[in-house]
């Protein structure tokens, strides 16, 4: 092993170039299965995030439409001990009103959360661009798209008009711009003491929401199925987003496999790179391996030489290629931006991808150089010493 | 004194269509610590003879038998092996690995056998680089030393493990005269110092009759076979 692995080291430093090449060529492969590799995991990860990272990923709600859950206390802390993989839990009541402006009456929806709830599902604080979400009798936010639609301003008194048809005066506390236009003009948010006070619901809510933690986001069609049988009430329906978003779910499925496919197609093509280029090796050295051969030397000794060659390449060209393809990802976060200056794609470094990249490299490199090692163990010497 | 090497009805024939023949039922056989000297016209079959005595090539019928082991039943690797511990081989060409300084070409074979080198091994590869007056070169890359310096780096390396026997085919084919006799004296010496047996092959008869026995090869057959 030793001596096979000092006589592959020198045949490599005799012809630096050309092993410089190489480990170039195995580089750039395992660069470009890196950079595909992370630059699609980014992608998916910023179109699940914006999907689906600022909303409820799984729902429990009544059965009935429109229905209200009473006493759920109790049910919050069965769905924290379902699953621990479940971050956030947040109740909410949601109600349909009208906004009375002097010229119409603006459909709304009245979402009453707790602090708490609202700044960990939806990041409320960061999306807040005026006032603050206040505790305090009647104090609303409002989407962005109203404040301009009806020239609100902070502080401002509006009127909310119930379904049964009551008006209530409340205090607009703030703007927030949750970035989805449907969103900013149609949502009011308060907390949930107020919504109850303001529907005269009492204490009930009309739905749990939840979030998972980011590891765990696709096991979400799992986490509500033991949720399901953890509750095990009729009255009550278990939704997630996986079961809510197909499209999208097969959207990044057929993202991952074409992704994949380049992933092979490129590393199949190092391999036939590799595997000719070291077969070349064979032949330039074939006249020392017959002389290694006369003084000797057994047939898996010689194989031994060019699968050790395999893998010194295998290994610097993986440690190069993972260079490059961080290298390329960097820059590509940092060059290819949006009009707003950030990235098109953000940086997403994969360790478990970059480290399984490098050592599929290496494996590649050995089953490349498994060829060349036949030929090398199949030279016969008497060949090289008669055709000197 | 037993047999190092012993040859009986060595036939060879070469291709499949058209059949070459190049040796013809020899037998023969050479005494341990012997000196002999193979002559013959370029294509009378001598080195092909050498080529079979070292095991490098097959006979086409025929046994041999080194230190009395048959070989033709032995696997490849048991092969090398003989060839890594009996014998040594020297050629035209020097066939040193130019990756490899002097005195690394040197240990190759003893580091084939045992994997790595330790200070006896060091040790014995100065001395015989000194027999062969190599001292000053041992470090040098085995393409940066002269014609006649590699080809005793090749002497050196043949004698490493100590061998039964070292088979050589024109030692000297690429030496000037001077070179020559160095080196056939340099043989001689090695020969009576540790009682190695020699086979060489050459075409200077001047040189084969320094040996104890002169064997001519014409044809593919044994024309002469002279003891001295």
């Amino acid at each position: 092993m030793k001596l096979s692995f000092q006589i592959a080291k020198r045949f490599l430093r005799s012809n630096l170039t050309q092993t410089i090449i190489i480990i170039l060529g195995i580089g750039i492969g395992v660069s470009v299965q890196i950079f595909i590799g992370l630059l699609i995991g980014g992608l998916q990860n910023s179109l699940v995030e914006t999907t689906i990272g600022n909303s409820s990923q799984i729902t429990v709600s009544a059965e009935e439409e429109e229905g209200l859950i009473s006493k759920y206390e109790p049910i919050i802390k069965d769905i924290e001990s379902a699953d621990n993989r479940i971050e956030f839990v947040s109740p909410v009541l949601d109600n349909p009103s009208f906004l009375a402006t002097d010229e119409k009456n603006q459909s709304l929806l009245v979402r009453g959360m707790e602090k708490a709830g609202a700044n960990s599902i939806y990041s409320l604080s960061e999306y807040i661009t005026e006032g603050s979400f206040e505790k305090g009798e009647n104090k609303v936010l409002l989407g962005i798209a109203l404040k301009e639609e009806y020239d609100l301003q902070k502080d401002d008194m509006i009127n909310l008009i119930t379904p049964d048809k009551r008006t209530v005066e409340c205090k607009v506390s703030g703007f927030f711009d949750l970035q989805v236009a449907s969103i900013n003009e149609s949502w009011c948010i308060t907390t949930l003491e107020n919504a109850q006070e303001i529907f005269g619901t009492g204490d009930e809510i009309s739905s749990i929401e939840m979030q998972m933690y980011d590891e765990n986001v696709f096991e979400a069609d799992e986490a509500a199925t033991k949720i399901t049988k953890k509750l095990d009430d009729d009255s009550i329906v278990v939704t997630d987003w996986k079961t809510e978003n197909q499209s999208l779910l097969s959207g990044l499925r057929g993202q991952s496999i074409s992704s994949l496919m380049i992933q092979i197609f490129v590393m199949i093509s190092v391999v036939l790179g590799i595997s000719s280029i070291l077969a070349i090796t064979v032949m330039q050295k074939s006249r020392q391996i017959g002389i290694l051969k006369a003084m000797g030397i057994n047939n898996g000794k010689a194989s031994l030489i060019f699968l050790t060659e395999g893998l010194i390449l295998g290994v610097f060209g993986a440690i190069a290629g993972v260079l490059m393809g961080l290298g390329l990802s960097y820059a590509f976060s940092t060059f290819a931006l949006n009009a707003d200056g950030t990235p098109v794609v953000d940086l997403y470094i994969d360790k478990g991808f970059i480290a399984l990249s490098g050592c599929i490299a290496v494996a590649a490199c050995l089953i490349a150089s498994l060829i060349p090692a036949r030929r090398s163990s199949k030279l016969n010497p008497i060949d090289i010493i008669r055709n000197n | 004194m037993d047999n190092i090497l012993e040859l009986q009805n060595i036939t060879k024939v070469y291709g499949t269509s058209v059949k070459t023949q190049v040796l013809t039922d020899i037998n023969i056989s050479f005494k341990k610590g012997s000196f002999s000297s193979i002559i013959g016209q370029s294509g009378s079959g001598k080195s092909t003879l050498l080529n079979i005595m070292g095991t490098l090539d097959e006979p086409t019928s025929g046994k041999v038998f080194i230190d009395g082991t048959e070989t033709s039943r032995l696997s490849k690797n048991a092969l090398a092996d003989i060839r890594n511990k009996k014998i040594g081989f020297v050629f035209q060409f020097h066939y040193l690995l130019p990756e490899f300084t002097a005195i690394e070409n040197v240990l190759m074979p003893y580091r084939i056998s045992k994997g790595a080198v330790d200070k006896g091994a060091v040790e014995r590869a100065k001395e015989l680089m000194e027999i062969t007056g190599l001292a000053e070169v041992m470090n040098n890359n085995a393409t940066k030393m002269s014609g006649g310096q590699q080809q005793r780096t090749a002497i050196a390396r043949a004698l490493l493990n100590n061998p039964d026997m070292i088979l050589a085919d024109e030692p000297t084919g690429n030496l000037d005269s001077n070179s020559t006799e160095n080196i056939y004296n340099l043989l001689r010496d090695i020969n009576e110092k540790f009682g190695t047996t020699f086979i060489i092959i050459t075409h200077d008869r001047r040189i084969a009759e320094m040996a104890d026995r002169i064997v001519e090869i014409s044809d593919g057959k044994i024309n002469v076979d002279i003891f001295k």
